[in-house]
């Protein structure tokens, strides 16, 4: 077999449906008799309701049904754990409160947006109207908003009857920090704050929800990155059995992590509406929902120091963080746990501990958004590093490279538990190579020597700033596929991951291309119907093209190996001299000798006759895939920016990245993966900052408001491919999808501050904004 | 309330006669009167752009109009540029340079495009990004796009 498509920039099979607006996304879904549904959400971000009235809106025109929690009877409970708690890191503290479906009358909302009641009705506008019809007597509380005040003794409860507003603890160490400060030459110790975001996807979340009571059988079409586990836990919530509810995930605009958080309020109460009022109902969320209630990620404080030699050997870290994850905790650790992991990057710490606290607060849920916790690990220590670098009179690339794990001494055990909950290992990387990679394309040190003197000549403030990182990527724990030829010739594939613009139709279609010797057009990808393939986990962690392309190239090859065995006794030729060529096997050196994959399909599904004992029908197969354990990805990015010391906005002049996810399926849209990540973390850099007051009221929650980097923002994104395949999965892939997002913010910072070099600013936080550096500058310089 | 209003609107040509509420916005009515569902909705408040169709040939937010502002003009929406077996050569650009990943934002960006480069045949980069600020795009870091306007501008340009 020789590779034909994987690893070539193959346009993509989506496209003329995406292009020509005939792709089905959940809000395109129109069922007859179909109601709609909005919800009455709270005001307050902590309150006590005494009383909700919805006579009123009951008796609009139009209104089918207003539920409140009390008409949800034994149907109300709080959601199920999403991810378990790393029950194997000892000590462990963790206090579970998962959200719940609408908040109750006697009890408390816990945040803005939380739903205390659903409107169903016969239009959206009529729903909406209904909800101003709704009477809730609420007594407003004192919100938590702060991180430390939540643990203040005198802090409000978030969930009173814990008695705390601790929700997790977790103290992991390597080697003896303590002995390695005293060793040290140089101690620095800094606090950094890393804010919230939200992740945006332009396409909000939305449900269509279909109770048939003849078929007894609930479809949901969801804005959803993980069908099946959406189906395995609303059907469990609802009474059903997994076999009566069929989740499809079609086109989904945008994912970037909040679409995987499951059992949401809107999709338990959905689906127990249908149920009830057995008529489909559509719900889409709108923008200013989707910054309220939304699960959304970063909101971090570390005290962190570094402890190193003269000579700038790293002898050891130590980090303590306090982390928010909002009103619930379903997602348990997730979050910090990465940043935990993440935070030695591509750096050898002989001795680190990292200890964190994670606080309830009256703010939305925190759930992964894009990069999932890493990002604020790589802030962190790329910050430190600077730091390091300044006191040393070393220069930043020196720095880093004098810490780098070698090329040789992988697989490199890390000494804490990580994201799979098992000792944390890099499978294989060349670190090093992305660095100099990185130097090279920006030019460094021509830069730094030739250009920026004469910039400062010219009174211009440009700087440069260079950050590496790792990325943890396709975790376990498994992901399957099926792949068939069908009777035409044409080869169905389907598989459980959901995709939301990754390209899977295209990426999948290539690996069964050069496997079946077929056409990349003749390959027809099913991903997110629960109908058509029911074993999965979902796409998050930079998981999808690895574990489930594995999972692909495992089923193709299969099928390759029956088509072969068929093939081999119809043309009466051994296996091994065969070859499938556009379709058609063949003897490879008699190439007239040859049998269709359509025939080939059709005798191995027979109308008439017998087949051999044990013997398969069709040339079909399902398998599955599951890494050991996940594999790390790395690179380096370097930028140069300009800031203008009279309005304090920055232009990002060049920026160059330098990556390594293992074998590429696909360049083109690898390319496309990182430059969307850079573009996250350029948001979260300088843009995207969401602002509570001290209620706990989010003041910016419009696209008018809270900014994402447009076309004029972004620079252009220059790439440079390294390859260190993972021997982790016979392609030797790693994820890629979250990199850019990664170590955006800490580059930027860094250039920020060497282009105001002459101002002495310290960058100890992220997201800035004009204003905030504005701020910075007059502090350093009063 | 139940004021209603009748309106005929032409939607990429076709004439569509229809009674609607003086509220109905006109991304509604497009998407779920006419079953157009190409255009998309993203924010509701007219800043990104997802909803661009063409009013009278110019680019338009419908999500800030009215149904019942159409009344009598002309929409453009994408169903009405290229089909799925032969693409506009906007469409064909953007497939060309991966300039879409999940594909909602698309819709707005094409509609946007179409008069723009109808307009201006040869365009630096910078009139490009410029061109585009006013929409959204969440997953390209707009790179790829800026490609395929380029792409597109050659292959609209060059006229015999």
């Amino acid at each position: 077999m020789t590779a034909q498509y994987v690893g070539q920039r193959i346009t993509r099979n989506e496209d003329p449906r995406l292009l020509t607006g005939q792709a089905l996304f959940v809000d395109d879904v129109d069922l007859p008799g179909m109601l709609h549904a909005a919800f009455l959400r709270s005001d307050y971000a902590h309150a006590r309701i005494k009383s909700i009235d919805a006579t009123a809106a009951r008796s609009r025109p139009g209104v089918v049904a207003v539920y409140t929690a009390e008409d949800m009877g034994a149907f109300w409970k709080p959601g199920p754990l999403l991810v378990p708690a790393p029950h194997s890191i000892k000590d462990l503290v963790f206090n579970q409160r998962t959200q719940i479906p609408m908040a109750r009358a006697g009890d408390k909302v816990r945040h803005v947006g939380e739903p205390m009641a659903v409107v169903i009705a016969e239009s959206r506008y009529i729903a909406e109207d209904a909800l101003a019809d709704i009477v809730v007597d609420l007594e407003p509380l004192d919100a938590v908003v702060d991180l430390f005040r939540a643990l203040e003794p005198d802090a409000p409860l978030i969930h009173d009857e814990l008695g705390t507003n601790l929700a997790s603890y977790v103290l992991q160490e390597k080697g003896n920090y303590e002995q390695a400060r005293a060793q040290a030459d140089v101690v620095i110790s800094r606090r950094i704050v890393i804010d919230r975001g939200v992740a945006a996807a332009l396409e909000n979340r939305g449900y269509v929800v279909q109770w048939n009571a003849r078929e007894q059988e609930l479809t949901m079409w969801a804005t959803t990155q993980a069908p099946i586990a959406l189906r395995n836990l609303v059907s469990a919530t609802l009474g059903i059995s997994e076999n009566q509810m069929r989740v499809i995930a079609p086109f989904v605009g945008g994912g970037f992590g909040p679409k995987i958080m499951l059992c949401q309020p809107e999709e338990v109460l959905l689906g127990w509406a249908t149920m009830k009022l057995n008529r489909p109902i559509k719900y889409i969320e709108d923008r200013r929902e989707n910054f309220l209630a939304t699960t959304m990620e970063r909101g971090q404080i570390h005290d962190v120091e570094i402890a190193l030699t003269r000579d700038g050997q790293i002898l050891g870290l130590k980090d303590v963080f306090i982390h928010d994850t909002g009103a619930y905790n379903p997602y348990a650790l997730t979050v910090p746990l990465n940043t935990q992991t993440h935070t030695m990057g591509p750096y050898e710490i002989p001795n680190f501990h990292t200890e964190f606290k994670v606080v309830f607060t009256n703010k939305m849920i925190v759930t992964p958004v894009r990069g999932a916790g890493r990002p604020q690990g790589v802030f962190v220590m790329e910050r430190m590093m600077d730091l390091a670098a300044q006191e040393l009179g070393m220069n930043p690339v020196e720095i880093r490279r004098k810490n780098m794990i070698p090329a040789d001494a992988f697989p490199h055990e890390q000494g804490i538990i990580g994201q799979d909950f098992a000792q944390l290992i890099y499978d294989s990387g060349d670190y090093p190579a992305t660095l100099e990679k990185a130097r090279q394309m920006i030019g460094y040190d021509q830069f730094v020597k030739e250009e920026q003197p004469r910039f400062r000549a010219e009174g211009k403030h440009v700087g440069i700033g260079v950050a590496c990182f790792t990325e943890g990527t396709a975790v376990g724990p498994y992901e399957g596929a099926r792949v068939t030829v069908e009777s035409s010739g044409k080869v169905s594939l389907v598989t459980g991951v959901g995709t939301q613009g990754q390209g899977h139709f295209t990426s999948f279609a290539q690996i069964v291309a050069d496997q079946l010797g077929v056409d990349v057009r003749d390959v027809r990808v099913v991903t997110g119907d629960t109908a058509q393939f029911h074993w999965g986990t979902g796409t998050f962690a930079s998981r999808g093209a690895t574990v489930a392309g594995n999972a692909v190239n495992a089923a193709a090859a299969s099928v390759r190996a029956k088509i072969l065995k068929h093939a081999s006794k119809a043309l009466g030729a051994p296996e091994k001299e065969l070859e499938i060529v556009n379709g058609q096997v063949r003897v490879a050196d008699i190439p007239e000798k040859s049998i269709s994959l359509s025939e080939l399909a059709l005798r191995a599904n027979p109308m008439r006759g017998s087949v051999e004992p044990g013997t398969e029908p069709g040339l079909e197969s399902t398998q599955y895939f599951g890494p050991q354990y996940g594999a790390t990805a790395a690179g380096t990015v370097a930028m140069i920016v300009e800031v203008d010391t009279d309005t304090l906005l920055v232009e990002v002049k060049r920026f160059v990245i330098a990556h390594d996810c293992g074998t590429v399926l696909n360049p083109l849209i690898v390319d496309g993966q990182v430059h969307g990540g850079v573009s996250m973390g350029i948001g979260q850099s300088f843009y995207e900052q969401l602002v509570y007051d001290e209620n706990g009221q989010l003041l910016n929650a419009s696209f008018a408001d809270y900014l994402l980097p447009r076309s004029t923002d972004m620079p252009h994104i220059e790439i440079g491919h390294l390859c260190t395949p993972s021997p982790l999965n016979p392609m030797g892939s790693k994820g890629v999808g979250e990199a850019g997002a990664i170590p955006t913010p800490a580059c930027f910072v860094q250039a920020v501050e060497n282009a105001l070099a002459d101002y002495k600013l310290e960058i100890l936080e992220t997201p800035l904004s004009p204003n905030r550096l504005f701020e910075l500058v007059q502090a350093a310089n009063p | 309330m139940t004021n209603q209003f009748p309106i005929t609107v032409t939607v990429n040509g076709v004439r569509y006669e229809r009674t609607v509420e003086p509220r109905l916005l006109l991304v509604d009515f497009i998407r779920h009167e006419l079953s157009l569902t190409g255009t998309h909705v993203g924010c509701e408040h007219g800043v990104c752009g997802t909803c661009t169709v063409l009013f009278d040939g110019q680019p338009v937010r419908s999500c800030l109009m009215f149904a019942v502002q159409a009344n009598g003009h002309e929409i453009r929406t994408v169903e009405g540029l290229g089909t799925m077996d032969k693409l506009h050569p906007l469409q064909e650009a953007f497939r060309e340079t991966h300039a879409l990943q999940c594909g909602f934002c698309t819709p707005g960006f094409l509609m946007t495009l179409v008069p723009f480069l109808e307009e201006n045949p040869k365009l630096s980069e910078g009139e490009i990004r410029q061109a585009l600020a006013g929409n959204l795009c969440r997953c390209t870091g707009y790179q790829h796009i800026i490609d395929a306007v380029k792409l597109a501008s050659d292959k609209m340009g060059v006229k015999p």
